[in-house]
C-alpha cells in the first residue's frame, strides 16, 4: 500500500460524517438489494383479516388498511428510491457533466448557448416537467426518473463548465496545448480527472435531492403508481388513516428522512475527505 | 451599467420566451391533439371536432403560439375547459393563496435562518455551534410534506388546536385565513431555513475576518454590535442570492404543500387540472410558474450587479 493510500483511510476513519453516513448509505442500499431477493412478506400481498394490526411479533411493525406488511413495503421501497435516484442522477451525470466540460472547451457561442439552456432547463423544477410528462404519457416511475433527471442536468453541466474554466487557465493545461494537444485530448486527460471529486460529491447530494423529490412526486400521484410500494404514496395513503393509525404516517417519513440524511453526510464527510483544504471551515463540526 | 442591464434583461427575456415555447410544445405540438387528450379516447367525434375548433387546432401551431403569446401578454388566456371561467380569473383567484403561502414561508425561513446563522458563527465549534448545525442536517433530511403531516398529526388530530386543512378564506376575516395557513408556512418555512442557516453561518463567518469589523471595534463597539451591525449587512448578500437560488424548490414545495392541506392555491389548481386533463389550465399554470422562477433569478442577479458593482463586467459571462 503506498503512503498516500495510508494517509487516505486513516483521515477517512477519523471522519465521523464520512464514517456514519457511510454506513447509513450502506445498509440503505443493502436493504435495497435485499429486497430483489426477500422481504419478510410479499410487499403487495393483502390480508384483510390483519389490516391495520399494530406492532407485534407476526407483523414488526403493523399492517397498512390492506393489510400489507409494512416492514415489507418500507424495504421494498428502498429499491423503488434507488432505482429512480440512480437513473435520474444517471441523466444529470450523462449529459450534464459532457456538455458542461464542451461549453469550458469552447468557449463563445457554444458556451453561450449552452448556458441560456440550462437557465430555462432550471426554470422547470422536477415538480413542473414531472406536471407536463404527467399530461402527456400519464404518471409512473420512468415519469419521475425523466422530471429529476432533466432538473440535474443543468446542475451538473453548470458545475463541470465552471470548475473546468479554473483547469483550463492552468499552467500544465497551457504546456500540453503548447505541445499540440487538442481540446478533446486535454478535457479527457486532464480536466475530468481532476474535476471527479467535486462531481461525485455533487452526485451524492443529488442523489439525495432524488429520494426527496421522488417521494414528493409519488405522494402526489404523479410518481410511482400502486401496488408497486413507495415510500412517497404510503405517505398519502397514510394521511387518510391520521386518526386511526398515526404510526403509518410516521415510519415512511422516518425512512425518508434517515435515507437523505445519511446520504448528506456522507457528501458532507466525501468533500472534506477529497477537498482537505475545504475542512470544516464554512460548514461546522 | 446601462450595458450589462441590457444584456441581463435581453438574456432575461429570451430564457422566459424559450420557458414558454418549451411548455408550448410539450403540452400542445408533441400530443398530436390535445383535444382527444382532454376529453379520453371515448369522446363522441363531434364533441371532439368542437373542441378542437374552441381551442383553434385547426390553425397552425406557430400561430397558435403567437395568439396564446398575445394572450400571456394582455392577460387573456381563454376558459378552462372543466370550470367554464376564464383562466386569467381561475388564476387570479388562487394566487391569493399561493403567494401570501410561499411569501410567508420565505419570510419565516428568513426570521429562523438569519439569527441562528450568526449565532453559529458568533459561537463558531462551542455547543450552540454544534446543535444548529445538527438542526440543519437534520432539517434539510426531512421532506416538508412529512413534517406538515407530522404537524398536522399533532396540532389537529392530538391537541385539536388548529385546522387538518382547508382554507378558511379572506372573505372570513384575517385571524381564520392566517390560522389556516399557519401550518402550511411553518412546513414550507423549514428546509428553506436549515440550508439558509448554513449559508447565513458560513457567510459571517467570511465577514468576521475582515477589517472594517476591527475598525468597528477598534471603535468601541461591542464585539455583538459590530457584528450585527456591519457584519450582518455584508453577510446577506449572498443569504439574498441562496434565496433567489432557492426560489424553484420553494414552488415546487408549494404545491405539494397546498395538496398536503388542500389550500385552493395554484399548486391544487394544477393537481386537479392534471386529474381532469385541462391542458389549457395546466399550460397557463405550468408557464406562469416557470415564468416565476425565471424573474426572482433576473432580480437576484439584478441585485447583486447593483450591490457588488465588481461583478457587473463577470457577470456578463457567467
Amino acid at each position: 500500500m503506498s503512503d498516500a493510500w495510508i494517509e487516505l483511510t486513516a483521515r477517512a476513519r477519523g471522519n465521523r460524517k464520512l464514517v456514519i453516513g457511510g454506513a447509513i448509505t450502506a445498509a440503505f442500499l443493502a436493504l435495497a438489494l435485499l429486497s430483489l431477493v426477500w422481504t419478510p412478506y410479499p410487499a403487495t400481498r393483502m390480508d384483510i383479516a390483519s389490516r391495520l394490526s399494530g406492532f407485534g411479533a407476526a407483523h414488526w411493525l403493523g399492517t397498512d388498511h390492506f393489510g400489507r406488511d409494512v416492514l415489507s413495503m418500507l424495504i421494498a421501497g428502498t429499491r423503488n428510491s434507488v432505482a429512480v435516484a440512480v437513473v435520474a442522477v444517471g441523466i444529470g451525470l450523462c449529459l450534464g457533466v459532457p456538455l458542461g466540460a464542451l461549453a469550458a472547451a469552447r468557449r463563445g457561442w457554444v458556451d453561450e448557448l449552452m448556458m441560456r439552456i440550462s437557465d430555462v432547463t432550471f426554470a422547470f423544477p422536477a415538480l413542473l416537467s414531472a406536471v407536463m410528462i404527467t399530461a402527456l404519457i400519464g404518471p409512473g416511475a420512468v415519469n419521475s426518473m425523466i422530471a429529476i433527471g432533466i432538473f440535474n442536468v443543468p446542475v451538473f453541466a453548470r458545475l463541470t463548465r465552471g470548475a473546468a474554466l479554473r483547469i483550463w487557465s492552468l499552467d500544465f493545461v497551457l504546456a500540453a496545448r503548447t505541445a499540440g494537444r487538442g481540446g478533446l485530448a486535454i478535457t479527457w486527460d486532464h480536466v475530468l480527472p481532476n474535476l471527479a471529486g467535486l462531481i461525485i460529491v455533487q452526485a451524492t447530494i443529488q442523489f439525495a435531492l432524488a429520494i426527496l423529490a421522488e417521494a414528493g412526486l409519488s405522494y402526489l400521484g404523479f410518481g410511482t403508481q400502486p401496488p408497486q410500494p413507495s415510500w412517497g404514496r404510503m405517505l398519502s395513503d397514510a394521511q387518510t388513516l391520521l386518526f386511526m393509525a398515526p404510526r403509518l404516517a410516521v415510519l415512511p417519513g422516518l425512512a425518508i428522512a434517515v435515507t437523505v440524511l445519511g446520504l448528506n453526510l456522507f457528501g458532507d464527510g466525501l468533500r472534506d475527505l477529497l477537498d482537505p483544504k475545504l475542512g470544516n471551515a464554512g460548514d461546522g463540526p | 451599467m446601462a450595458l450589462y442591464l441590457i444584456k441581463r434583461l435581453a438574456a432575461f427575456l429570451i430564457t422566459l420566451l424559450a420557458s414558454a415555447i418549451v411548455v408550448f410544445l410539450v403540452l400542445e405540438v408533441l400530443p398530436g391533439d390535445p383535444a382527444s387528450i382532454m376529453l379520453g379516447v371515448n369522446a363522441r367525434a363531434d364533441t371532439l371536432a368542437a373542441l378542437r375548433a374552441e381551442l383553434g387546432l385547426d390553425q397552425p401551431a406557430w400561430l397558435r403560439f403567437i395568439r396564446w403569446l398575445g394572450g400571456l401578454v394582455s392577460g387573456d388566456l381563454g376558459n378552462s375547459y372543466t370550470y367554464g371561467v376564464p383562466v386569467a380569473e381561475l388564476i387570479a383567484g388562487r394566487a391569493t393563496v399561493s403567494v401570501p403561502l410561499a411569501l410567508g414561508g420565505m419570510l419565516v425561513s428568513a426570521l429562523i435562518a438569519i439569527p441562528l446563522g450568526v449565532i453559529a458563527a458568533a459561537q463558531r465549534n462551542r455547543a450552540a455551534d454544534l446543535g444548529i448545525s445538527v438542526f440543519a442536517q437534520l432539517a434539510i433530511a426531512v421532506p416538508n410534506f412529512w413534517f406538515a403531516i407530522l404537524l398536522i398529526l399533532l396540532f389537529s388530530v392530538m391537541l385539536g388546536w388548529l385546522p387538518a386543512g382547508g382554507f378558511a378564506g379572506w372573505e372570513a376575516g384575517i385571524g381564520p385565513a392566517l390560522g389556516s395557513l399557519l401550518m402550511p408556512v411553518v412546513a414550507l418555512a423549514l428546509p428553506q431555513a436549515a440550508i439558509l442557516t448554513r449559508v447565513t453561518r458560513s457567510a459571517v463567518l467570511d465577514v468576521l475576518g475582515e477589517d472594517y469589523l476591527l475598525t468597528a471595534r477598534a471603535k468601541g463597539l461591542s464585539r455583538a454590535a459590530a457584528l450585527w451591525r456591519h457584519g450582518l449587512v455584508n453577510a446577506l448578500i449572498p443569504v439574498v442570492t441562496i434565496m433567489g437560488l432557492q426560489f424553484s424548490f420553494l414552488l415546487a414545495g408549494t404545491v405539494i404543500i397546498e395538496n398536503v392541506f388542500y389550500l385552493p392555491g395554484l399548486g391544487r389548481l394544477l393537481f386537479q387540472a392534471i386529474a381532469q386533463r385541462d391542458l389549457i389550465v395546466v399550460r397557463d399554470v405550468v408557464v406562469l410558474l416557470a415564468g416565476a422562477v425565471v424573474l426572482v433569478n433576473f432580480l437576484v442577479d439584478l441585485l447583486y450587479g447593483v450591490i457588488d458593482p465588481r461583478l457587473r463586467r463577470e457577470a456578463a459571462y457567467v
